[in-house]
């Protein structure tokens, strides 16, 4: 554990960064910045799972391995978004949300 | 003194994501969101983490970011400015976000948590051997899942952003590339 700081800290400051990624999820309309805001929203649970490693259950590192899996995961998803993104801005010229309408009808 | 980096790190982390959230200008919103992640990659190396925070310096820090910075070149202007989202879609927002943050906060001030010191183990010898460890407490079987699933979405990342795969014999000939 970091000396003088508590768990109760580090949940605030992953608490706070998940719902800031939450509220540029929702307000946010180019396709990017979403899977920016997806990116911090993905990070603050990862601090989650490191704190709760780090304070909770030092003598197994599954929290370690959760972390690793999720950046894995994060970095093929963002590879097929950007793809998806290209594509897009291909056949439509633009990336905004409310431009994407090809599977709607 | 651990500390003190500790709140520095959080400050850094909690400022450039709001800033990365609000700003209207693509790149810069890029530039902070690099700096949150570099800033979590410090805090892993605070907490002892070290093989951790390597990572996330070079897989997110150095190629999410890079990838996310090569797609916003590609699609947009460099000074490209997005409008302000609406009052109301940015207020209801705000609230549910306020409220959902202060919902967590509620439950976390009143659980208890039982710190628990023990010996660690996060050197690099003891993960490389738990994940090619197929027994029980190994983790062979979802290093496995996750090589697979990245082959995949490298697979399919390629197939989906191959030019013109998929469109009619029209569109390809009214496309100058």
């Amino acid at each position: 554990m970091i000396p003088g700081v508590s768990l109760f800290e580090i949940l605030t400051v992953s608490t706070l960064m998940f719902f800031i990624g939450v509220y540029g999820f929702v307000t946010r309309k180019n396709l990017i910045t979403i899977l920016m805001s997806l990116e911090i929203i993905l990070n603050g649970a990862a601090i989650n799972f490191v704190a709760f490693n780090k304070y909770l259950y030092p003598g197994q590192p599954a929290g370690q391995f959760f972390t690793l899996f999720l950046i894995a995961v994060a970095a093929a998803e963002v590879a097929l978004a950007i793809a998806i993104v290209i594509n897009l801005y291909r056949r439509i010229k633009s990336v905004d949300v409310e431009n994407v309408n090809t599977l709607k009808y | 003194m651990e500390k003190l980096v500790f709140y520095v790190l959080a400050f850094a982390m909690l400022s450039l994501s709001l800033f990365s959230v609000l700003s209207r200008r693509l790149l810069r919103s890029a530039v902070y969101l690099f700096g949150v992640l570099a800033a979590i990659a410090g805090f892993y190396f605070l907490v002892g983490y070290h093989f951790l925070g390597a990572v996330q310096l070079t897989v997110y820090a150095g190629g999410i970011v890079v990838l996310i910075i090569f797609s916003i070149l590609l699609t947009h202007e460099i000074d490209y400015k997005m409008d302000r989202p609406s009052w109301l879609r940015s207020g209801a927002a705000g609230l549910v976000c306020v409220v959902g943050a202060g919902m967590v906060m509620h439950l976390l001030s009143t659980s208890r948590f039982t710190r628990i010191d023990g010996p660690e183990h996060s050197d690099l010898n003891t993960l490389g051997g738990l994940l090619l460890n197929p027994g029980a407490g190994g983790y062979l079987l979802p290093f496995e899942v996750i090589s697979i699933l990245l082959l995949a979405a490298i697979i399919g990342a390629i197939v989906i952003a191959k030019h013109n795969l998929g469109a009619g014999p029209e569109q390809k000939e009214n496309q100058p590339l």
